[in-house]
């Protein structure tokens, strides 16, 4: 282990050393690019964790068949070109010559053995694998992705989805993906990386700081922009710390920056705030399946039953105040579960009920509740921009339609301790935030929208238990649909229904909130990836 | 003095034991892992398997003993974050924390006891009145307050000094050393300073209130009475009368310098065993914050029983005391 981690380190070094120099003077990638992030890294597996930063920091190193540029638009990565060749079958025909750094060629086999991987006892992509019913090699440079079902939208749903060399992985005992259990020492891919990137990594101490070495011999080094020969990462956890390592010019780029921050960053020298709208949307909630809320006063029924409940509160909160004084202007009201860049938002469905609190009281009486009633609310305090804030101006504007909010604002891991199907959702009433890891409507429908608790296995994270099986069935149909027209038909089918019965009340779009020196340039992405390729620095 | 010490032994066994317990079973109650290892788009079955291959199923004692029996020997599991033993987690961290306390700790002692001497023998002095204002804030000013205030002045205004982490390491063996590197050394400069601050005043309005009781005594004016030159006395007979208490609070003060590096750490990403804690907390990482708390308490067990036993065997009355008395 030992030894294979020395002879693997010295080969790199030597290569590193030996292709520095031709960097330098063929392309001039010789900058050193530094960036900050309030987490860290917490692997170099990119089959060992589902998350955004995660994957998005392993994009850099790895890749998958298909990616999206910095203009979210599909591009072909490792994979030239795709198409359906039958319902269930999609082709893809892989990029020739491409090399993992460690020399190694990139063939077919690495993308079923890939395949093979996720499938593994300590991957946390199996939804992804759940996609592919089985992976073929018809050639070296040809795979055939087969699906469970008719699957139109399946490419999209890949991008995520990195491959890692098959050889490079038996060799070192990684064949599975790292695992999140107790009992084993990881494994190496958990430490160490072999992708066919535009970068390697140099150094890594988790926690401490990762350092990505430009890779010579990347196949897309002529199309990509960046100049960037190093780049090094450190997690900074503190707000203050980030915010004064940026203006300081000790770091380049810092990420997320507090919203309250902006208009320092605007008046320091050399650095500038970075924003725009995130694809994510924040919402509200409530249980609609207990026959007797878990907290409230009310007993014997459930008032968020009655649609005229649901409905008086989304009159009662007003969103262009939450955007003004909590979010300061950067937020963009909702009206629908889904982000304009999400696949399948529309725009003329995107309003929503007026702020009209007569109406709400006038609905509230109507459901039998003139004096109101009193709710628990849980909220993180530490996952969305601002979330402590929104729950507590929600409550203020709730309290005028006499409905009386115990805030229970907590740490992230409590919160979803609590909320969470693995505590039977325990929550009458609550906050939350969603990025649809697709970028199709089909993922929060079936996720969110979706009846819970069924054969399907759907609605895993409609906390409330909001249910009309109308909508089970279109999330299967809109699974399989492969025609776009029809498709979006039933989308906005079910985006209509879930409006008509305020299933939930969506809020708003946070924003990105990232801070950069004036010395780069980089892509801000509405998913917060920030990708080494777009970055230049001046 | 051996039963003295195998009593204090046992003491620091049972010490151990509780904070371990108690460590464990706060932990209990800081939210649930499952959620921050996995995605968001994991099924409820996988978390529950999860759940379940971590032990977390299991009765509470069952989970304490297997916990205790493991740390024992010095092994904590595997870190539910990092994905790799938190031994070696630890290992790597414990250099810069113990660099950056060592440092603070030299700073605290070497411009503390100085400026208690000198507070004590010129006590209306200018000089004195200033270091007694300064000690004032830095007694009372929290400690990620003046960190703060440092990377303001000195890293945001005047850019002298980078603002975090601990600059180019060189490896020494399994040890890093920021010593040894220009980066380094400019990197340690506001932390230790940050961590120092207060302890240097406490040593010092300690080393004044101990000097200005000795120079009362009989023998110190004695002493003068012969004509000794006074650098002689305040240095030699009075400095060395104060430091017996100075030498006991500084040794447990060590401790706390450790333990409370966890702020200045996070306030300076400084990449060191505090920190990991800090970042340990937020991800509800249980086996690093229980190996961190247990390692901090054993640092303290064993400075107190090197202090108790250093001074059983330093002051011959508490020798002929402890000997009635039975231990404490």
């Amino acid at each position: 282990m030992k030894l294979a981690k020395l002879a693997l380190g010295g080969l790199l070094a030597g290569g590193l050393m030996a292709s520095a120099a031709n960097v330098a003077l063929a392309d001039g990638h010789e900058k050193t690019f530094r960036w900050a992030f309030q987490g860290t890294l917490q692997t170099l597996d990119p089959h060992g964790l589902f998350e955004t930063f995660t994957l998005g920091f392993q994009r850099n190193i790895y890749e998958g068949l298909v990616a999206r540029d910095a203009n979210m638009e599909m591009v072909g990565a490792l994979a030239e070109s795709w198409e359906n060749i039958n319902p269930t079958t999609w082709r893809f025909k892989l990029r020739k010559g491409v090399k993992f750094h460690d020399g190694s060629d990139f063939t077919a086999e690495d993308v079923v053995f890939s395949v093979d991987r996720i499938r593994s006892e300590g991957s946390d992509m199996k939804v992804v694998a759940g996609l592919i019913k089985e992976a073929k090699v018809v050639d070296d440079h040809t795979v055939d992705l087969i699906t469970p079902a008719p699957n139109p939208i399946m490419p999209l749903q890949l991008e995520i989805f990195y491959i890692m060399d098959k050889g490079w992985a038996e060799k070192n005992k990684a064949t599975g993906a790292t695992n999140v259990k107790g009992g084993d020492e990881g494994n190496f891919a958990n430490l160490n990386a072999n992708g066919t990137g535009p970068f390697t990594v140099e150094s890594r101490q988790s926690g401490v700081k990762t350092v990505l070495k430009r890779n010579p011999n990347y196949w897309g080094n002529a199309e990509i922009k960046t100049n960037i020969g190093t780049a090094v990462f450190t997690p900074i956890d503190q707000d203050a710390t980030r915010v004064a390592a940026l203006i300081s010019g000790n770091v380049d780029m810092a990420y997320p920056i507090p919203v309250q921050d902006w208009q320092r960053l605007k008046d320091a020298s050399g650095v500038k705030p970075l924003t725009g709208p995130e694809a994510r949307t924040i919402f509200l909630g409530f249980d609609q399946l207990r026959e007797e809320l878990t907290a409230s006063n009310i007993k014997g029924k459930n008032p968020f039953k009655d649609v005229r409940v649901r409905k008086a509160f989304m009159h009662a909160i007003n969103v262009e105040a939450i955007k003004k004084k909590v979010m300061r202007g950067a937020a963009t009201p909702a009206g629908l579960m889904i982000a304009p860049q999400i696949n399948g938002f529309k725009e003329a469905m995107n309003d929503r009920l007026a702020y009209d609190v007569d109406k709400a009281n006038a609905l509230m009486a109507e459901a039998g509740y003139p004096d109101g009633f009193e709710v628990t609310m849980d909220c993180p305090n530490n996952r969305y921009v601002n979330d402590e804030k929104i729950c507590q101006a929600a409550a203020s504007m709730l309290a005028r339609i006499k409905v009386k909010v115990n805030l229970l604002a907590q740490p992230k891991s409590k919160y979803f301790g609590k909320v969470l199907a693995q505590n039977g959702y325990d929550t009458s009433f609550f906050l939350l935030g969603w990025t649809p890891s697709t970028f199709d409507a089909h993922n929060p429908i079936s996720s969110l929208m979706a009846c819970r608790g069924g054969e399907d296995k759907l609605g895993a994270f409609n906390l409330g238990g909001y249910c009309n099986p109308k909508i089970n069935e279109l999330a299967a149909k809109i699974q399989s649909e492969t025609d776009q027209g029809k498709r979006q038909a039933m989308i906005d089918e079910a985006h209509q229904i879930h409006k008509d019965e305020v299933g939930h009340i969506p809020l708003h779009q946070q924003p990105l909130s990232w801070g950069v020196s004036e010395k780069v340039d980089v892509v801000q992405r509405p998913d917060n990836v920030f990708d080494l390729r777009d970055a230049v620095v001046k | 003095m051996i039963t003295f010490v195998l009593q204090r032994l046992i003491q620091s066994i049972v010490v151990m034991l509780t904070v371990a317990l108690i460590a464990f079973s706060l932990f209990r109650y800081v939210g649930d892992p499952i959620n921050n290892m996995v995605g968001q788009d994991t099924t409820i079955e996988e978390r529950e398997e999860l759940r379940e291959r971590l032990g977390l199923n299991d009765a509470f004692l069952l989970q304490f003993g297997r916990f205790a029996r493991n740390a024992a020997v010095g092994e904590f599991g595997f870190s539910y974050q990092h994905r790799r033993p938190v031994s070696e987690l630890i290992s790597e961290r414990l250099p810069a924390t113990l660099e950056l306390s060592l440092v603070s700790a030299i700073l605290a002692l070497v411009i503390g006891i100085p400026m208690g001497v000198y507070t004590a023998i010129r006590r209306h002095g200018a000089l004195s009145h200033t270091f007694m204002t300064v000690s004032l804030i830095g007694i009372s000013l929290p400690t990620f307050l003046i960190g703060i205030l440092l990377i303001l002045f000195f890293g945001v205004i005047l850019r002298w000094l980078p603002t975090f982490g601990r600059g180019d390491v060189v490896s020494l063996g399994w040890w890093t050393t920021g010593f040894l590197t220009a980066s380094g050394l400019k990197s340690l400069i506001m932390p230790a300073i940050t961590l120092a601050l207060f302890q240097m005043t406490l040593i010092m309005r300690l080393v004044r209130a101990e000097m200005l009781e000795v120079l009362r005594t009989d023998f110190v004016k004695f002493g003068r009475a012969r004509g000794l030159p006074d650098r002689y006395i305040h240095f030699i007979v009075a400095l060395k009368n104060t430091l017996v208490p100075v030498i006991t609070i500084t040794g447990l003060q060590l401790g706390s310098i450790i333990a409370f590096a966890i702020i200045t750490e996070s306030v300076f990403q400084w990449p060191g065993m505090g920190l990991l804690f800090i970042q340990a907390i937020g991800e509800v990482d249980i086996p690093v914050m229980a190996a961190y708390l247990v390692l901090i308490a054993f640092f303290f067990v064993v400075i107190n029983l090197i202090v108790d036993v250093l001074y059983y065997v330093v002051d011959p009355r508490l020798r002929v005391d402890r000997a009635g008395a039975g231990g404490h």
